[in-house]
C-alpha cells in the first residue's frame, strides 16, 4: 500500500473552446485532508469529477488509490458528495440513506448518521422538499455511510448554517482522525484553514500555490503592522525612517499599514519615529497573512467574487 | 416533535467510529433493496397510479357496461380486458418508466449512482423487476375486475406471457429512450401526451376499424399489436404471428436505440 491516495498529473480538461483544467498536478497523501481552494469557475469541480470517474481527462493522468478513476473496483472504496443533486426526488430522507447503505457490506448505522447530522426531523420528507442545507447534509451522509477510504466532497458546507457547518467540520475531522482521506473543494478560506493539512490554490484551471496553511501564509512578506494614530501623518517620512524594504501607507484616515519584514528592530524604528513626531501611537498590531491575502496577492482577485 | 437543536445533535464521534471498511454488498442484496425501492417509488406516485390502474379500471367498467361503441365480440368484457391489459402495460413500462428516468437524470440520481458500488446492470435489472412486479399487480386487479364483468379468457397462458413480455420489452425500450435523452419536464409532457394519443389511436380500447384507412398503419403500433395479439389469443385461442413479430421488432429496435442514445446525466 502506497502513501498516496490520489495523484493528479498534468491534468487537462477542455469543454469546447474553454480549458477548465490546464495542466494541474498535485497529490493527496493517505489519511490527510486536502482542500482544493479557488473561486467559482477555477476548475475545482471538473478536477474532482475526473477523479470520481464521471469525466475523462483530455490529457494527463489521475490515479485514485493506485487505480484508473473508471475502475469499477474503486466504487466501494470512494465516497462522493456532488456539489448538488443526487437524491431520488420523491424518496424520503431515511429511505434514501438506508438504500445507499444497502450497497455496502459494512456500512455505518443510518439512524445514528441522521441523528448526528440533525436530519431526524425530516426522516420522512422527500428529497425534493428538503431545504438546500438539509439536502447538503443528507448528501454528505450518503457519501460517508459506506465507510470509504477516500472521500470527494465538493463544497460540503455551501449553504449551511453555522451549526450545520460545525457538525460537518466535526465529521470531516473525525474521518481524518480515523484514517480516511478527504479531498474537499471550497471557496471559503476559513474552511481550508480549519480542516486542511494541505491546500492547493487553483485559479483558471492552474495551480497557483500549494502547501500547508502555515507555509502558504508565511511565504513572501509574511506579516503586516497595523497602526492607529492621528490622521494625515507623513507616511513618506515614516518610510524613510524604516529599514530598507519596509513601506508605510495610510489605508484610511488614521489607519496605517507597514508592509515588510516584521521583527523587533522594525518595531523600534516605528515607535521611535512616532516619539520623534510627538504623536501618540494608539494601537499597534502584528497581522498574519490569511489565505485570503495570499490569494489576493497571487491572483489580484478577491476569492469570494 | 421535540428534538434537540442541531448543535446538540452533533456530539463528537467516538474514536474509530469512522474507520474505513470499504466493501460492496453482494449483487443479490443490492438487487433486492434496489428493486424494493423502485417498486415503492412507483406505488407512491399518485399520478402514475391514475394512468396505470385507475383509468384502465374505469375504462374497463364503463366501456363494458355502456354500449355506444360497437365491438367485434359477443362478450364485451372479452374485447376490453385484453385492451386494458395493453393500456396498463404501456402505462407502467413506457409512460411511468420514461417519466421516472427523465427526472432521475435531471436530479443527478443516475449520475450519483455511478459512483456507488451499485452496478448499472443491477440497476437495470431492478428497474425491470420493479416494472414487472407492478404489472403483476395491475393485471391481477384488472383481471379480477374483468372476471366480475363476465370475462371468459381462452388461449394458452404461455402465449399470453410471451405477448406480455415482448410488449413490456418494447415499451421499456421506448420509455428508456425518451427518459434517457430528454429533460425531466419535457419527458413528462411528451410521455403523457403519447399516452393520451395512443389511448385514442393505439387500438387498445377504441377499435381501429373506426379509423378507416388509417388502421392499416396504426396496426403496426406496439399498442395495437399487443392489444390485438392478446385479443386474438384470449377470444379465439389463436396466436397471431404478425403481432408477435411487430412487438419483437419494436422491442429489439427500441432497446437498441435506447442503449445507444441513453445519457446517464
Amino acid at each position: 500500500m502506497t502513501d498516496t491516495a490520489l495523484e493528479v498529473v498534468d491534468l487537462v480538461k477542455r469543454y469546447g473552446g474553454t480549458t477548465a483544467v490546464d495542466g494541474l498536478s498535485f497529490t493527496v497523501r493517505r489519511g490527510t485532508v486536502l482542500a482544493l481552494l479557488g473561486p467559482n469557475g477555477a476548475g475545482k469541480t471538473t478536477t474532482v469529477e475526473v477523479a470520481e470517474g464521471f469525466r475523462k481527462a483530455d490529457a494527463g493522468a489521475v490515479h485514485v488509490l493506485g487505480l484508473d478513476p473508471r475502475d469499477p473496483a474503486l466504487r466501494a472504496r470512494i465516497g462522493v458528495m456532488p456539489q448538488s443533486g443526487g437524491g431520488y426526488p420523491a424518496m424520503p430522507t431515511g429511505e434514501m440513506l438506508r438504500l445507499t447503505a444497502s450497497y455496502h457490506r459494512d456500512p455505518l448505522d443510518p439512524a445514528e448518521m441522521l441523528e448526528r447530522l440533525a436530519l431526524t426531523d425530516v426522516v420522512r420528507t422527500p428529497w425534493r422538499r428538503l431545504s438546500g442545507g438539509q439536502q447538503q447534509r443528507l448528501s454528505l451522509a450518503m457519501a460517508v455511510i459506506g465507510r470509504p477510504e477516500l472521500l470527494f466532497l465538493d463544497e460540503p458546507t455551501a449553504g449551511l448554517d453555522p451549526q450545520a457547518r460545525r457538525a460537518t467540520w466535526e465529521l470531516i475531522r473525525a474521518l481524518r482522525r480515523d484514517g480516511a482521506t478527504v479531498l474537499l473543494t471550497t471557496h471559503l478560506m476559513d474552511e481550508a484553514e480549519n480542516l486542511a493539512d494541505e491546500v492547493v490554490v487553483v485559479d483558471h484551471g492552474r495551480l497557483i500555490a500549494q502547501g500547508t496553511v502555515r507555509e502558504l501564509t508565511r511565504e513572501g512578506s509574511t506579516e503586516q503592522l497595523h497602526l492607529i494614530a492621528l490622521a494625515g501623518l507623513d507616511t513618506a517620512s515614516l518610510t524613510a525612517a524604516l529599514p530598507d524594504g519596509a513601506v508605510a501607507r495610510e489605508t484610511s484616515p488614521g489607519r496605517y499599514v507597514v508592509d515588510g519584514k516584521v521583527d523587533p528592530a522594525l518595531l523600534t524604528y516605528v515607535t521611535g519615529w512616532f516619539a520623534d513626531q510627538a504623536v501618540l501611537l494608539e494601537d499597534l498590531k502584528v497581522e498574519r497573512r490569511t489565505l485570503e491575502d495570499v490569494f489576493l496577492d497571487l491572483t489580484g482577485r478577491d476569492l469570494r467574487t | 416533535m421535540s428534538h434537540p437543536p442541531a448543535s446538540a445533535a452533533s456530539s463528537t464521534w467516538a474514536p474509530g467510529a469512522l474507520t474505513p471498511a470499504p466493501a460492496a454488498a453482494s449483487r443479490l442484496r443490492m438487487l433486492r433493496s434496489q428493486t424494493t425501492a423502485e417498486i415503492l417509488m412507483t406505488l407512491r406516485k399518485g399520478e402514475q397510479l391514475l394512468l396505470s390502474l385507475v383509468i384502465p379500471i374505469g375504462l374497463l367498467v364503463v366501456l363494458t357496461k355502456a354500449s355506444f361503441i360497437e365491438v367485434d365480440a359477443d362478450n364485451r368484457a372479452d374485447f376490453y380486458v385484453p385492451g386494458v391489459f395493453a393500456l396498463a402495460i404501456m402505462s407502467s413500462a413506457f409512460t411511468g418508466q420514461a417519466i421516472a428516468t427523465g427526472f432521475e437524470r435531471q436530479y443527478g440520481v443516475l449520475k450519483r449512482l455511478g459512483a456507488t458500488p451499485l452496478p448499472r446492470s443491477v440497476l437495470l435489472q431492478a428497474k425491470t423487476l420493479g416494472v414487472l412486479a407492478v404489472q403483476v399487480l395491475q393485471l391481477a386487479i384488472l383481471g379480477a375486475v374483468g372476471l366480475a364483468l363476465g370475462w371468459e379468457p381462452r388461449g394458452s397462458v404461455l402465449a399470453a406471457l410471451a405477448f406480455i413480455a415482448l410488449g413490456t420489452a418494447a415499451f421499456s425500450g421506448l420509455g428508456l429512450l425518451l427518459g434517457g435523452t430528454l429533460r425531466g419536464m419535457t419527458t413528462l409532457a411528451v410521455a403523457n401526451l403519447l399516452w393520451f394519443v395512443l389511448l385514442l389511436l393505439g387500438g387498445m380500447v377504441f377499435p381501429l376499424s373506426e379509423y378507416g384507412a388509417l388502421a392499416d398503419v396504426l396496426q403496426f403500433l406496439p399498442t395495437a399489436a399487443l392489444a390485438h395479439g392478446l385479443r386474438a389469443l384470449m377470444i379465439d385461442g389463436v396466436t397471431s404471428g404478425q403481432d408477435l413479430v411487430v412487438l419483437a421488432v419494436w422491442a429489439v429496435g427500441g432497446l437498441a436505440v435506447a442503449a445507444r442514445m441513453f445519457r446517464w446525466e
